[in-house]
């Protein structure tokens, strides 16, 4: 059972990651393989309010991923806009180089050892469910991952400016025709999507400790989980993220030596059986 | 590929290509047999053993259009495997499958150098033929992560097979002696295999990129769905060139086993196969030579900024967005455009000092 909330906690945060990464490659068409390194520059951002500035968690939560997005909005506008007319892998190779430096300077700085980050005082403590022990904080997590995951699908799904959004990825010129400032929306959606991977960051600093090379095992299992959720698919990626999270967690009890190739044994499966993806279309 | 820059539709010149190839071949090996002389021959065997790993991955990207991410598999899997057949031979008692074992009890004792080379490299190809026929379902950057992911489970294959030593890896594997007359523990004799290695390697990829197969492969790349109107069965081509690549890749990853004595998780991580894709950027995607150069620049930084640290990995960064940004042509495929156009020394030296020559190719052209 304790496997099993673990297994919940991944899943939250490979949900996080994968709606972000899922988010950017709908409208750029670019694969962020910087995602791992901004997911760490989040938790990074919150260590240092907490350390430097000495703002609390949930300051941290609002300001860190602004910060961190920001920053993915300078790298778009003069980066990634020049790569959109060329071949999609230049998008991939481009953000690949950046994360190599990224994760590089942060390690130069800071060494591989990890820096501790202390829980906010409310999230203490726990309850007992009777058959398990659940850390309130892991609770928070869980849930207001759940919170995010949703209330991007309804954004993108259900309003209108995910209207216009997932009209720009089907013809930006029309959009643009209708006075949609068609960059700029690039741009955004860009920031944005780095912004969540900073928000799993600062998530995950209390947890996991807070290091360079975080982001960049996660990452690979990222790429997985969007392609068994099928690209570009919000829904598949918060489902199959959480989903996969749980199955990895179970397979820790029954079979761990399994425990890390679970996720890719599955993406092989799916690949064969469904190439697009469990919510791809195509 | 969209990008006009890269195009080599655009302006073909196949006496020109057919010079280039003549001509930088000479060099190419007249600096290798001669090079041991001056630069240390260990390091010279690392670079061979690159260039050929990068040479094969340039024969999948370059030629075929396919970014594998997960090269390094290939080659680290091919190190394990022929320092194990060269150390211990082949030891199987008995094989597991979930949980129900066969006896098997198949002694063969350690291989001869050559021979562990061969049957690692054989093994790595038909481990290619496994992830080419899932990887080939999907294109571009699903297909690269594709890779990347099986690639990952290779990786902790390696982290927790018994054979593989772990964290510790296969430590001193014997060099052996070639056809048992060579004594290759001299770093000499074993450069030169190295060398032979290599050319074989490489003449098989050029000869692959001009025959009919290779200009398929290459159609395939700028257009598929035009491709498959022709009548080709693109799948079936795309993955003949990856299991052919994969195949290469590890005979660079076995000799380098063989070399360094040594076979280590570094090789089958997945910053390894960042670094190919590195080499290959760096040199000229899609040119014959530019994975050699891009291989030794990239080597040569390694070996000679080692004492900075974490400032390699930074570098190693810097130069990808560079040439993602501005020199997409890589070191030979802009070399290759100079020539192309045979400028007097004065023309020469000025574009190179004004940056000039993106804009004034695409002029000349008159396309956009």
């Amino acid at each position: 059972m304790g496997q099993l909330l673990i297994g919940l906690i991944n899943g939250s945060f490979y949900a996080l990651l994968s709606l972000g990464l899922a988010v950017i490659f709908g409208l750029l068409n670019i694969i962020n393989f910087t995602h791992g390194a901004q997911y760490m520059m989040g938790a990074f951002a919150a260590y240092f309010l907490l350390n430097k500035l000495g703002m609390n968690y949930w300051w941290a939560l609002v300001v860190a991923p602004l910060a961190v997005g920001a920053t993915g909005v300078v790298i778009e506008r003069f980066m990634l806009s020049k790569l959109y007319k060329l071949d999609h892998l230049y998008g991939l190779l481009l953000t690949f180089g950046l994360a190599l430096i990224i994760e590089g300077v942060f390690r130069n700085e800071f060494g591989s050892a990890g820096l501790p980050y202390s829980m906010p005082s409310a999230l203490e403590g726990g309850h007992n469910l009777g058959f398990m022990f659940l850390p309130n904080y892991r609770a928070w997590v869980i849930g207001a991952s759940l919170v995010v995951c949703i209330g991007t699908w309804l954004l993108i799904e259900k309003t209108k400016l995910g209207a216009y959004l997932r009209a720009a990825t089907e013809n930006p010129k029309m959009v643009e025709a209708f006075g949609v400032n068609v960059p700029r929306m690039i741009t955004l959606t860009y920031g944005f999507g780095v912004g969540l991977a900073a928000l799993a960051g600062v998530f995950a600093a209390p947890i996991y400790q807070v290091s360079p090379q975080m982001g960049s095992s996660l990452i690979i299992v990222v790429f997985a989980v969007v392609v068994i959720g099928g690209m570009g698919s919000i829904l598949g990626a918060v489902i199959t993220g959480f989903g996969l999270g749980v199955i990895e967690g179970l397979t820790k009890v029954f079979y761990p030596e399994a425990s890390n190739t679970v996720i890719f044994v599955i993406m092989a499966i799916v690949l064969m059986i469904r190439p697009q993806g469990l919510f791809g279309q195509r | 590929m969209a990008d006009p820059t890269i195009d080599p539709l655009a302006a073909r010149d196949v006496e020109f290509e057919a010079k280039f190839f003549r001509y930088g071949f000479i060099v190419v090996m007249a600096f290798f047999l001669v090079a041991p002389m001056f630069i240390y021959p260990v390091f010279l065997m690392k670079v061979l053993c690159f260039a050929l790993f990068a040479c094969a991955f340039n024969l999948l990207i370059g030629y075929g259009g396919l970014l594998s991410f997960g090269h390094a598999m290939f080659f680290g899997m091919a190190g394990y495997l022929s320092a194990h057949f060269a150390k211990v031979g082949l030891h199987v008692e008995q094989v597991t499958i979930f949980k129900h074992v066969i006896t098997v009890g198949l002694h063969i004792p350690p291989f001869a150098t050559e021979l562990a080379i061969l049957a690692a490299t054989a093994v790595t190809a038909l481990l290619g033929a496994l992830v080419g026929l899932l990887a080939i379902r999907r294109q571009g950057i699903y297909f690269a992560m594709i890779t990347l992911a099986l690639a990952q489970m290779i990786f902790f294959y390696c982290l927790q097979a018994p054979f593989t030593g772990g964290e510790d890896g296969i430590q001193s594997v014997p060099r052996g002696t070639l056809l048992g007359m060579v004594d290759l523990t001299n770093n000499f004799a074993m450069y030169y295999f190295v060398l032979a290695i290599f050319t074989a390697g490489f003449l098989l990829i050029v000869r692959t990129i001009h025959s009919p197969f290779g200009q398929v492969l290459k159609a395939i790349k700028e257009n598929e769905p035009r491709a498959i109107s022709l009548g080709y069965r693109t799948e079936r081509y795309k993955f003949l060139a990856f299991v052919l690549s994969a195949g290469l890749a590890g005979l660079a990853g076995a000799t380098k086993a063989i070399v360094f004595q040594l076979a280590s998780l570094t090789d089958v991580h997945w910053s390894m196969s960042g670094e190919v894709v590195l080499m290959t950027l760096l040199g000229g995607m899609g040119t014959v030579f530019g994975p050699i150069a891009g291989a030794f620049v990239i080597m040569a930084m390694e070996n000679y900024l080692s004492d900075l640290g974490a400032w390699v990995t930074i570098t190693q960064g810097i130069v990808f967005v560079i040439c993602v940004l501005a020199f997409r042509r890589g070191i030979v495929g802009e070399l290759e455009a100079l020539l192309k156009r045979k400028l007097t020394f004065r023309q020469l030296m000025f574009e190179i000092f004004a940056f000039r020559h993106h804009k004034r190719a695409k002029e000349k052209r008159g396309g956009p």
